[in-house]
């Protein structure tokens, strides 16, 4: 599949239909590639394509929109999502994207295949369903099934949004899959106290990297209102808490109606705090409320919060429904 | 540094008597920021407001908290104070001790300790404000009046005699209104068509006003002195400019059995028609779901007849799109519906009828000709009882809560005059009160009771049923007497509740004017400013603000058109500057903001942003504040906190919230 | 009180925020005190011109600032002053109070209601409830210390 991605973008490049590639490239480690720019065909060398590309490369369209020429980005199914919210919000401009559709097994998960026994990790293959992990303390095979990152157990399905061109791997019919909102249920039926104690638990270990504000495409900001002192919420310019404690809540509120779900935000957390359960919360709410809306499905439709209609529920309805 | 001042004002005892104002002084002195504080009598008077003035000056202050009543009270006063004291107005906030603290609460200690913190608020709020300037907008020298009645015709000549355009939209086919229903007026006993006709010919003949009868207004955008409204004017089916006016169209029509809506159903109008014979226009319309020829389209006898030529079956609904300073409303009343008041007996006997129905009998150009007769066989009433409140003063769900005002009076009148007609007719009027407030009013309820010997019995009827003998049975009390009452009757007058004219909700939806809960349009000061919506540009004419007569009515319609005058007079208006603005090196363009505003003040533009030394082009939202209404849902909407609003900014909340919660 | 007069005292005071907007809530607030239609000291009013005015960060400060229970009041859905205000602060409010329980503030801590400039009454009366829940729950976790683990 590299090969042919490869390929491909040497083609483009050399006839001149775009003048860089958005990709990805080899990690210092065989399970962490990282999202690269390429220039020249020379430098695609580097190029890579593997279970661990999980990067959504949407986001770095933002910038790349902004350069003379086009860019070739490749992009899974659930990243096209992120795109068009992103041509939505008139963020980026699908004029300067060549976007080859990439089709995806699921992305792997490399904490997952420690935590069932992979020590020393030196080389992964993938042969379809499984997964062959090559490790100093003994070699290990995985269903990939069993491997795979939580946000791929709720995929989205195969379909891309927006594309020029679908690589030969990229499977149209794959089907969603359910299940989506099961954790959500999970903590829903909690009592308060658990509640708070399951979140309390989970946030306080939040180190406030940034990560999971820096790799969202939805958040997307210029600058972010965490940033911003006329906000009177930002922590340099302000001995105030407010922003470091209350900083989860409210960029899942900006992001709600917005989010596509694609998951990224608990990917890159280096605490694996389930970040992407705030964003779910809001987007089964927005479902149940207000009827099913998929952000990054079309772009123009009207995101659920800059909408309404006479007939909404009341906000009493999240006491009457316990 | 900020140097900010504080006046705690005692309002009498109103604030004094419950919070320990002395003791705010000194709260407030130690906060950061307050050089500045002192309580007054009543910091709304002149002397309050020189000490105001004073302060500023020796005190070189940088900003003031007042105190004192609602913001909604008294804000515009201070306001203007510190301006003379050369103190930009927007420096001021109020704290609200008043209506939000000492007369809801009795303890002194409590009521001091909450005015302290509202005050604390109030100066955390004002040490992030900002001088703001007002900006300007334009004035459109003509006003709308919606409603057609006595209310509307007076209030559109007023206008139009200060050499003003006015334009009146009236939903029926005729200018006129109820007070065109009505036989004789109280207290004077002039006929109404004779003092309401040369009104209406004079609207008719302004040379500034224009009318559109069978009307309605479809939608409305825009703000005080630059209102856009689109009209319906539904299609009439005949050329204004061709009819002559013959009636021949009406006498020759085929169709005749539509229940006629002026005289309140009790007769019959032909599918082409005009309401009454002084109509203004005096076009007729046809009535499409009446008429043969659209019903079957065979017929077209009226095109037949019309020497004119003014029939024309293919007109259809034009809008026309005008626009105006200042919007009247004046859409008046209709009488409430009887479906829940069974125990009159209304639906089942014919005899039972509704007071406006009986002016309608009592009309010499009325169904039967002015003679008040039974419906159910034509004969003469001997013995007529009168029930008054019926829904009104009504608690329960059915009624209406409200004293419609009018009845009283109306009841006293007919009683006269039927007494006076017909010398032999016995008349009661069953009553909980006779109210009769008002210039000669109580000497003609006087006159009812004692030259005319009406029976006025205190007490209500519990029910009215038809009587083995054909008439009616009464079933009452008599509250004075302390005993039942059973008599019977041949016809029964029901002074029925009135209510706002059902258009008026949506109407106020249009105009986003506010509107109680019976309806009525709200004023902007249930005292001081009767006449005028809280939406500016918006004013109230008639019983659309609330049960009133006919005098009153055309006072309050002079009132609204003064105010339109004083509106339309001016050649710019000045704007709230509390608006959004948008700050470029934060904004994203993402068009968050600009889907919800209800405005249309947000657009995008691409523009230079110098941010951090780089040079780049962005798409920014750009508000134009002469559009901007400041309502703040483009700031929430705003995910980088680019948007806010001049006067209640991030910053000034979360400073009240911080100050509350200390 | 004094605030060492307040810690000995170690009866629940609640801290209570109430949103009103300029024109129809904030009248029927003004309504029902010149109608003398008393409710709790707890209650305190920040004047807003709508309750779509009303950010989330603004409740969430509250909370993190230990307020015990927050409620938004704005015309009733039709009758906004600026037409469709409400209509937005009702999903805003909605999908926060979700969330806000999601985290393990109990929804009772969270309100909207709609109060015309003529509904003094239905003003009091809602604060009186408010103030009642309030002190049902009794005092509230606080927001801020999501962050932080105390064990």
């Amino acid at each position: 599949m590299q090969e042919e991605l490869i390929r491909r973008a040497k083609e483009l490049l050399g006839d001149g239909t775009v003048v860089r590639v958005m990709g990805w490239r080899k990690g210092d480690l065989s399970f962490n590639p990282e999202p690269a720019l390429f220039e020249t065909e020379e430098s695609l060398a580097e190029f890579v394509y593997d279970g661990f590309c999980g990067a959504n490369l949407s986001k770095y369209m933002i910038k790349l929109s902004k350069l003379e020429g086009k860019t070739l980005v490749f992009l899974k199914p659930c990243d096209t999502y992120s795109f068009n919210q992103l041509v939505k919000e008139h963020r980026v401009d699908r004029e300067k994207a060549y976007i080859i559709g990439v089709g995806c097994d699921g992305s792997l998960d490399v904490d997952a295949m420690k935590e069932k026994g992979a020590k020393g990790i030196q080389e992964i293959t993938e042969d379809g369903d499984t997964v062959t992990v090559r490790a100093i303390y003994g070699d290990k095979t995985f269903d990939r099934e069993d491997v795979i990152l939580e946000r791929c157990r709720a995929c989205k399905g195969g379909a891309h949004m927006v594309y020029d061109e679908l690589a030969s791997n990229a499977d149209e019919e794959k089907p969603a899959r359910d299940g989506r909102f099961s954790l959500v249920e999970k903590i829903e039926v909690m009592d308060p106290k658990e509640r708070f104690a399951f979140w309390q638990n989970e946030l306080s270990r939040c180190i406030r990297c940034n990560a999971c504000r820096n790799v969202c495409p939805a958040c997307s900001c210029i600058k972010c209102v965490f940033d911003n002192d006329r906000y009177d919420t930002a922590q340099k310019a302000n001995a105030d808490t407010f922003e470091e404690q209350m900083f989860h809540i409210i960029r899942a509120f900006h992001v709600a109606g917005r989010c596509t779900d694609c998951g990224e935000c608990s990917r890159v957390c280096p605490e694996h705090i389930p970040l992407h359960l705030l964003n779910r919360k809001f987007i089964k709410d927005i479902n149940t409320f207000y009827g099913d809306y998929q952000a990054g499905a079309d772009t123009d439709s009207r995101a659920p919060l800059t909408n309404f209609t006479t007939e909404d529920v009341e906000p009493s309805i999240v006491q009457e429904r316990g | 540094m900020q140097r900010i001042g504080v006046f705690v004002c005692h309002c009498g005892t109103n604030i004094a008597g419950t919070v320990d104002v002395k003791r705010v002084v000194e709260a407030v002195k130690k906060e950061p920021g307050v050089v500045y504080a002192e309580d007054y009598q009543y910091m709304c008077s002149e002397a309050g407001q020189q000490k105001i003035a004073d302060a500023v000056k020796n005190e070189h202050l940088t900003g003031i908290v007042i105190c004192s009543c609602s913001p909604r009270m008294h804000e515009g006063t201070f306001r203007k104070a510190a301006e003379k004291a050369g103190l930009n107005p927007y420096l001021v906030e109020i704290a609200n001790i008043r209506e939000q603290c000492s007369w809801i609460h009795k303890d002194m200690e409590e009521g001091t300790e909450k005015a302290v913190i509202l005050a604390r608020a109030a100066i955390a709020k004002v040490m992030l404000n900002a001088p703001l300037q007002p900006g300007e907008s334009r004035v459109v020298k003509r006003a709308l009046v919606i409603g057609g009645g006595i209310a509307g015709i007076q209030t559109a000549l007023d206008i139009a005699d200060a050499g003003y355009e006015v334009d009146i939209v009236e939903k029926t086919p005729s200018i006129g209104g109820r007070m065109s229903q009505l036989d004789k007026t109280f207290p004077t006993l002039d006929c109404s068509s004779c003092i309401l006709t040369p009104k209406m010919g004079e609207v008719n003949a302004h040379e500034k006003i224009n009318i559109y009868t069978y009307s309605e207004v479809e939608k409305v955008s825009g703000f005080v002195g630059d209102f856009s409204v689109d009209i319906r004017k539904k299609a009439r089916y005949v050329d204004m400019d061709k009819c002559t006016g013959c009636g021949l169209c009406q006498e020759k029509c085929p169709s005749r059995k539509t229940p006629n809506e002026f005289n309140r159903g009790l007769n019959t109008r032909p599918a082409i028609y005009t309401p009454f014979a002084q109509a203004v226009p005096n076009v007729p319309v046809i009535d499409t779901e009446a008429c043969i020829k659209f019903k079957t389209g065979k017929c077209g006898v009226c095109s037949k007849v019309c020497a004119a030529g003014a029939i024309d079956y293919t007109q259809k609904d034009e809008i026309i799109t005008r626009e105006y300073g200042a919007i009247v409303v004046a859409t008046g009343f209709d009488t409430i519906n009887l479906d829940k008041f069974d125990e009159y007996y209304y639906n089942q006997s014919k005899d039972v009828i509704t007071a406006l129905e009986l002016e309608r009998l009592m009309n010499a150009a009325g169904p039967t000709g002015g003679n008040v007769v039974r419906l159910s066989n034509g004969e003469h009433p001997k013995n007529i009882v009168f029930i008054q409140c019926v829904g009104s003063r009504d608690v329960t769900c059915r009624g209406k809560s409200y004293c419609s005002k009018i009845c009283c009076m109306y009841t006293a009148k007919q009683a006269m005059l039927l007494k006076d007609h017909y010398p032999d007719v016995d008349v009661h009027v069953f009553y909980i009160d006779v109210r009769t407030p008002g210039k000669n009013f109580d000497e003609f309820y006087r006159r009812a009771v004692e030259e005319y010997d009406v029976d006025y019995i205190k007490g209500q009827v519990g029910k009215v049923s038809e009587a083995e003998n054909g008439r009616l049975l009464v079933q009452g009390v008599d509250l004075i007497d302390n005993r039942q009452i059973k008599m019977e009757a041949d016809l029964v007058v029901l002074a029925t509740a009135i209510e706002p004219n059902k258009d008026v909700r949506k109407i106020a939806t249009m105009l986003t004017a506010s509107i109680d809960n019976n309806n009525f349009l709200t004023e902007a000061h249930p005292k001081l400013r009767p006449v005028e919506s809280p939406t500016a540009g918006i004013f109230l004419s008639g019983v659309c603000q609330g049960p009133k007569d006919i005098p009153e009515t055309v006072a309050q319609a002079g009132a609204a058109a003064i105010k339109v005058v004083g509106l339309l007079a001016k050649d710019k208006l000045v704007t709230n500057p509390c608006t959004a603005q948008s700050n470029p090196l934060f904004c994203n363009g993402c068009s968050a903001c600009e889907k919800v505003c209800p405005y249309g003040a947000i657009s995008y533009e691409e523009q230079q942003v110098m941010d951090g030394g780089v040079r780049e082009n962005r798409r920014v939202a750009v508000v134009n504040s002469a559009l901007c209404q400041g309502c703040g849902a483009c700031t929430v909407a705003c995910p980088s906190g680019a948007m806010d609003l001049k006067g209640f900014s991030n910053r000034q909340i979360l400073a009240e919230v911080d100050a509350i919660c200390r | 009180m004094s605030i060492e007069a307040k810690n000995e005292n170690k009866e629940f005071k609640p801290l209570i925020v109430a949103f009103c907007c300029n024109w129809c809530s904030y009248a029927g607030a003004d309504l029902a005190g010149s109608s003398r239609l008393a409710y709790p000291a707890d209650v305190k009013i920040i004047r807003v011109p709508c309750s779509c005015r009303v950010n989330p960060l603004f409740i969430l400060r509250a909370f993190q600032k230990g307020a015990d229970g927050v409620i938004l009041c704005g015309c009733h859905p039709g009758d906004c002053h600026y037409s469709t205000g409400n209509y937005y602060a009702r999903r805003r409010m909605t999908l926060l109070f979700s969330m806000l329980d999601y985290l393990g503030v109990e929804n009772g801590r969270t309100r909207v209601e709609w109060v015309s400039a003529a509904e003094g009454v239905k003003f009091s009366q809602t604060m009186n409830e408010f103030v009642e829940k309030i002190y049902s729950l009794g005092e509230n976790v606080r927001l801020e210390d999501l962050r932080c683990k105390k064990n």
